[in-house]
């Protein structure tokens, strides 16, 4: 009796790792199945760009404008680019509907009776597909900034916001998981999640500066003095998942803003983190299972 | 052609008894549908802050690029609510082996695969887009002649006829392929083309694409052919896009019907 509840006391640092290892190779070798996929799908994912890049091309040249809310057409152009990177980045396809799929088929209930953390193996497993995505992807992503490096402003960025927009990627990666994930666990108290998770794609798409650079909002009144839309904007999280990347690779974001956004993202990435586990330990608590 | 109507028919009001039996999901994705649209209607109206037309010289000014975009939705909206959710879920239907059950009816396959599931939500973009439509051409400078109103639902048939071939081209792929999801990915990227103004395809990349997508896939004839006629000034020139469309929309109606009948000829079961 006593040796099946040995079974399931909590891992050792290093046990800890070595199933987090062993989580990371199992959701390796499943990606590496669809690969063909993962190429086809990278290259096509560039497509809304080109017609982008031409309406741009459109709107600068019917305007006597050298640049837009301080974006020139090159810079427009290596905006949407740069959001590609960091939406590599920080998107996650399915894992909101996924945890709730999860919840809502029993699955989850393997997580609540192993000693194996869910958020964790959520966490592994989107490792593992982001690692796989940027070997195969590197290509594609490759060839097309290659092609496209005539509309990225001279001269290239210096080492600090090199290093900044890495680390910005990294923070938008945590941050973009642990969104999705929060999101995904409101599954324990609605039973179906993928009208909200829509609705939060929407909103994700617009306010990130996905669809459009947010700067282009300045002039847009919210109807307080001195606020605009822009600036409401800043306040949410979203623009660290597409926008903020880009804004740092183009020096848009630079000295001590540069260090104080970042420390805003590490903060959202806190919020977020803590938002994840509160919602998955009250929604386990009020979660039953019945049958096998 | 009468029982195949009463057979829409059919269709159409079982679909309608379904979506409101689960009414507040209906709603749910008439409101997240017109989410979608508002947000791409907010970005032109932020664009037309910035500049007067897309393009310069090419009287896509706010007005005109509205009545467009309004098009776009229309003709969307019909493809969206006819075809796309039958098309849908032919990929579960071919793996299955479910499409048996459509090949033995004494009906025709493309009609049962292409027709058999109407989404009535996606006519709440489509409602939005007459609207628009209303409001747009009411601001022009100038009022479409009643010849171009007489051309305009036969061009917004055109359009959807385009789309419906590839629709069908599409849905024969996934019966030779068996599953072709990056396809179905690869139909929304492609009908993206058909969302702006042909005049902004210019320059040496522009000017190949535009004849690609005009002549070999007629994706920019779409929405670009009905939405000239209405949002610019009909002259001897829209003659020639006119009856482009028409040939475009036969031409793609016959040729997906063969890929299909070719694909069908190809079908294995998967069913036991």
């Amino acid at each position: 009796m006593s040796g099946g509840f040995e079974a399931i006391r909590p891992p050792g640092r290093l046990q800890g790792l070595r199933t987090w290892w062993t989580m990371l190779k199992i959701s390796l070798e499943e990606r590496l199945v669809y690969r063909g996929d993962f190429v086809l799908g990278t290259l096509m994912r560039f497509l809304p760009i080109v017609t982008q890049v031409f309406l741009w091309t459109a709107v600068f040249s019917a305007t006597n404008r050298g640049d837009i809310a301080g974006y020139s057409r090159n810079d427009i152009v290596a905006y949407y680019l740069l959001t590609m990177l960091t939406r590599a980045f920080s998107s996650m396809p399915g894992l909101a509907t996924s945890i709730a799929r999860s919840v809502r088929d029993g699955s989850v209930k393997k997580f609540l009776i192993q000693p194996v953390d869910y958020v964790s193996f959520l966490l592994a497993a989107r490792v593992a597909h982001k690692l796989v995505y940027y070997a195969v992807a590197v290509v594609p992503f490759g060839a097309v900034f290659l092609l496209c490096r005539g509309y990225f402003p001279p001269p290239p960025p210096d080492a600090t916001t090199i290093a900044a927009f890495l680390l910005s990627l990294a923070l938008s990666f945590l941050l973009g998981f642990f969104m999705e994930a929060t999101l995904g666990m409101l599954g324990f108290w609605f039973m179906e999640v993928s009208s909200i998770v829509f609705g939060y794609m929407l909103v994700q798409y617009l306010l990130s500066g996905h669809m459009f650079p947010i700067d282009l909002l300045a002039g847009v009144p919210t109807g307080l003095a001195g606020v605009s839309l822009a600036d409401v904007v800043h306040w949410l999280p979203f623009e660290y998942t597409a926008y903020f990347s880009a804004a740092v690779w183009l020096g848009k974001v630079q000295g001590t803003q540069l260090a104080w956004s970042l420390g805003i993202e590490a903060a959202w990435v806190v919020v977020m983190a803590v938002a994840c586990r509160v919602a998955w330990r009250r929604g386990t608590r009020r979660y039953s299972a019945f049958g096998g | 052609m009468n029982r195949y109507l009463a057979i829409l028919l059919t269709f159409a009001r079982a679909c309608l008894v379904r979506d409101m039996t689960f009414r507040a999901n209906f709603l749910l994705e008439c409101v997240t549908s017109l989410g979608w649209m508002s947000m791409n209607l907010a970005f032109y109206l932020l664009v037309f802050t910035y500049t007067a037309e897309i393009g310069k010289g090419t009287g896509w000014s706010k007005e005109p690029f509205f009545a467009f975009v309004a098009t776009g939705l229309i003709i969307n909206s019909i493809v969206q609510a006819f075809f796309m959710p039958s098309a849908e879920e032919l990929t579960e239907m071919v793996r299955t082996g479910g499409l048996d059950a459509v090949l033995v009816q004494p009906l025709d396959a493309q009609f049962l695969v292409s027709m058999h599931r109407i989404d009535f939500s996606s006519f709440a973009n489509g409602a939005v887009g007459v609207g628009l439509l209303a409001w747009a051409v009411s601001r022009m400078d100038h009022a479409p002649p009643p010849v171009a109103w007489a051309l305009y639902p036969l061009l917004i048939v055109c359009g959807v006829a385009i789309l419906y071939g590839l629709v069908i081209m599409l849905a024969a792929a996934t019966i030779l392929m068996g599953r072709n999801q990056s396809l179905y990915d690869f139909w929304f990227y492609l009908t993206n083309f058909s969302r702006y103004p042909a005049e902004i395809y210019s320059g040496p990349w522009g000017g190949p694409l535009r004849m690609i997508c005009t002549f070999v896939i007629p994706i920019l004839l779409v929405v670009n052919v009905p939405a000239r006629v209405i949002a610019q000034p009909f002259t001897g020139e829209s003659w020639g896009g006119v009856a482009a469309a028409v040939i475009a929309a036969a031409a793609s109606l016959v040729v997906s019907r063969i890929v299909f009948q070719r694909a069908l000829a190809r079908y294995r079961s998967a069913s036991s």
